[in-house]
Parts: C-alpha cells; sequence; structure tokens
C-alpha cells in the first residue's frame, strides 16, 4: 500500500501550525513540511489551497487540502483514531469544542491587543487577557489536563499560543504565573510532554518577532 | 426514565433556530425557555456564564453551548437522521463552510445592511463575493448535504430568511436568480423544506425588529 502523502503548509511561529504538528506528533503520523514565506510571498499551493483566507496552516492528505488549524485537528482525530484526541462521551466532546471555541475566538487576539497597544488601551487588553485565562483555570479545575488525566484536544489548542505569553509579559510588564498559578502549571505541564517541547518555538525567538511586528506596525 | 431536554432560545435567534431545526429533524421532544436577552434568567447565566447567550441545550441537567458544538452534540447523542456527513474529509469542509458563514458571510452581509447609502456599494462588494463562494458550493446539489437538509444547511439557514428581510427593508436585490441560480434554488427548497417550514419566526415581527435596529445603526453613525 503505498505510503500515505501529509504535507503541512507551515511558518515556524504560527501557534496555529503548532497545534496541527503536535497533533500529527501524537498520533504518529509522518508527514512533510513546507515553511512558508509569510511576508516575502506566499507560495502557489498556499493560494491554491486557501484561497479563501490565505493562511497557514494548510494540511494536504492525500492533495485534498484543508485549512483551519482547530478544524485540521478535528480531521486528523478523526482520520488516525489513535490514541484518541477528544474524550468518548458527547457531552465531554461539546465541552472540549466549547473550549476550543472560546480559545479561538479570544485569546490570540487580546495577546495580539498588548503588543499592539500603549497605555489605557494595553491596561484594558492585560485584564481581558487574564480574565480569558481565568476562565480557563476554571475549565481545567482540579485536572491534570483540559479532557482529565490525558493530553488531549483542547491542550493541543491551547498550549502553542502560550509561547507568546513572554512576548506579552514584556511588553505589557505583568506575569502570567502570579497572575494565573494554576495555568502556568499546566503550561509547564504540557511542555514536559515531548510533542510539545520538540515543536514549539522557542519564547526568545518569539519575542524577537513579536519586536519586529511592533516596527513593522509602527509602535515604538 | 425519559430523558430530559431544554432549550434556551430567543423567539428571533438564528442560531437558536439551527436547534429548534435539529432537534425537530430527530424528533426530540424538548421544552422550550424563551429569554429575553435585555433581562436575562438567572438559569441562563448558571448555564452559560461565559457568554450568558442563546442558545443553549440543556439535557439531563447538562448545559451545552454555542450553536455549531450544540449541533454536533446533537448528531452524536441521537444518531439517527445524521445531520453531518460521515467520511472526515467532508465533516471537515462542512465545519469550515459553517464557521466561514458565521465569520466572514455574516459580517459582510450585516455590514450591508447597516451601511449608510453611500458607502452601500463598496459593501456590497465583499457582501457579492463572498455570495459567490457560497454559490460554489452548491453546485450540482439541492442541499449543502446532498438530496436532505443537514448540518451545513442548518448553519446557513438564518441566511435563507435573512437575505429576503434585507432585500424588503432595503428595497434591493441581492441574491438575484441569474447570478445566483444555484443560492436562490437552495433558499426556495430550503424555505419550504419539510420541518424547516414549520419553525420560521413571523415575518411581519422580524421585519419590524431589523428595520428599527438598522434605524439605530444608521443614527449613531450619523455625524451630528
Amino acid at each position: 500500500m503505498a505510503k500515505e502523502d501529509v504535507l503541512l503548509l507551515d511558518f515556524w511561529v504560527s501557534p496555529f501550525c503548532s497545534r496541527v504538528k503536535i497533533a500529527l506528533a501524537e498520533k504518529g503520523v509522518a508527514y512533510q513540511q513546507r515553511g512558508e514565506d509569510i511576508f516575502g510571498g506566499k507560495s502557489e499551493l498556499l493560494l491554491k489551497s486557501n484561497p479563501i483566507y490565505q493562511k497557514v496552516p494548510v494540511l494536504l492528505h492525500d492533495g485534498k487540502p484543508m485549512c483551519e488549524s482547530t478544524n485540521i485537528v478535528h480531521y486528523i482525530d478523526e482520520t488516525w483514531p489513535s490514541p484518541p484526541l477528544l474524550p468518548a462521551s458527547a457531552y465531554d466532546r461539546a465541552r472540549a469544542r466549547f473550549w476550543a471555541d472560546f480559545i479561538d475566538k479570544k485569546l490570540f487576539d487580546a495577546g495580539g491587543n498588548i503588543w499592539k497597544t500603549k497605555g489605557e488601551d494595553q491596561a484594558a487588553a492585560k485584564k481581558e487577557l487574564i480574565q480569558i485565562l481565568k476562565y480557563l483555570e476554571g475549565g481545567l479545575g482540579d485536572k491534570d489536563y483540559f479532557g482529565g488525566d490525558s493530553f488531549g484536544f483542547v491542550d493541543i489548542i491551547a498550549i502553542p499560543l502560550t509561547t507568546w505569553f513572554f512576548a506579552y509579559e514584556k511588553f505589557g510588564n505583568f506575569n502570567v504565573e502570579e497572575e494565573c498559578p494554576k495555568f502556568a502549571a499546566w503550561t509547564k505541564r504540557c511542555l514536559g510532554r515531548e510533542s510539545v517541547a520538540k515543536t514549539l518555538p522557542d519564547p526568545q525567538q518569539v519575542l524577537e518577532f513579536v519586536s519586529m511586528m511592533r516596527k513593522m506596525h509602527g509602535i515604538e | 426514565m425519559a430523558e430530559e431536554v431544554k432549550l434556551f432560545r430567543t423567539w428571533s435567534s438564528g442560531y437558536a433556530l439551527r436547534i429548534v431545526w435539529a432537534l425537530k429533524l430527530k424528533g426530540i421532544e424538548y421544552e422550550t425557555i424563551f429569554e429575553d436577552l435585555t433581562n436575562k434568567s438567572p438559569s441562563l447565566l448558571q448555564y452559560n456564564p461565559i457568554h450568558g447567550k442563546v442558545p443553549v441545550l440543556v439535557h439531563d441537567g447538562k448545559p451545552v453551548c454555542e450553536s455549531l458544538v450544540i449541533l454536533e452534540y446533537v448528531d452524536e447523542t441521537w444518531k439517527h437522521n445524521p445531520l453531518l456527513p460521515q467520511d472526515p474529509y467532508e465533516k471537515s469542509m462542512a465545519r469550515f463552510w459553517a464557521n466561514f458563514g458565521d465569520d466572514k458571510l455574516m459580517k459582510s452581509i450585516w455590514q450591508l445592511f447597516i451601511a449608510r447609502e453611500k458607502d452601500q456599494d463598496v459593501a456590497a462588494v465583499e457582501a457579492l463575493e463572498n455570495l459567490k463562494l457560497v454559490e460554489e458550493q452548491l453546485k450540482g446539489k439541492k442541499f449543502f448535504h446532498g438530496e436532505t437538509v443537514g448540518y451545513l444547511d442548518l448553519a446557513f439557514g438564518w441566511f435563507a430568511d435573512f437575505v429576503s428581510i434585507l432585500e424588503e427593508i432595503m428595497s434591493l436585490k441581492l441574491v438575484d436568480g441569474e447570478r445566483f441560480p444555484h443560492l436562490s434554488s437552495w433558499i426556495q427548497h430550503f424555505i419550504d423544506a419539510p420541518v424547516i417550514r414549520d419553525c420560521w419566526p413571523p415575518r411581519d415581527k422580524m421585519i419590524i425588529k431589523f428595520q428599527v435596529m438598522r434605524e439605530n445603526y444608521l443614527a449613531a453613525a450619523t455625524p451630528k
């Protein structure tokens, strides 16, 4: 049987691409990766595969493209069922999807508002980020991971976004661990996992990237 | 013991209507709790503390929030008359387009709806581009799901109703049969489909509600 053809269109700093890489690693799926030059010029394949949003990640499985990272992680879980990323019961799956949706709607934008603004706007953005993390702490409860004892779907959706927190902390002058110790503990727990540790970029490099973005946006 | 299913909704919410349709298509008995969003019930705030929005489905005391999440929950809990495709790729396409509908399409239609007259042409460009993408998806199909109504039809259901409301209030034709033959055809089929057709909110009330909303937006946008 021919080896499955799995190709990921990627950008190293994108937490959304990291989600897909972690999911594939958890499933032990071999894949090829192609780095996109987001600023220099997106590839023909990317533009053809994701004409609507023109963004990474794009996963091509046997040539069929899929876009939007949460959607892709869902697909990976359904196509390679073992080990499962989503919980077994319909209710627990609905909770997982709710948290993924909440994270997608709120977290990255709140962080962006911290490094993109100053003064009162930045203070409001920090407050919002902390509130979001506190809600997530509520979702975590006393569990090791969002789904319970095992690393899974919501953890994969959330953990890559934490690589940008060092940059938020630097520009926003605050400390996530002080404000949300439970969330910080969960972060450390996930970072101890091989699929996560091998995939995520160094927060120092993310900080340098965000510094460059700030210059590009004309923010001093 | 009989299952207890409750749905928190408003009379006009297109998001909540998705769940009404899904439950009826599956033949699930449920209790409706109508909410006044200007005066939310303690129950709603207890079941949906983060967003405080409708719809919320409560099944044997356990709440599920966010309409697209609820649709998947309903489909996984009551497996007859499946709403989502079985194939993982087809399923991922359905989810992608449902999100497109809620993010890009809905935003662009709304921007057109509340645009001042001088801004309407520009707003229409994006709305029409998004409609063309949806038109492509319907080629060769009666419904997004195929021969029968499914998840993606329910996800786009708000559009089937809202388009004619927008057209009446704004006195313009957005989805004409020549430019959008498949979309026009889908709207006709969907509006009249079994179960779907029994659930539409009263049109006269919808016209008044959206007319008032539009007037408020336009008044707020007008420089004094």
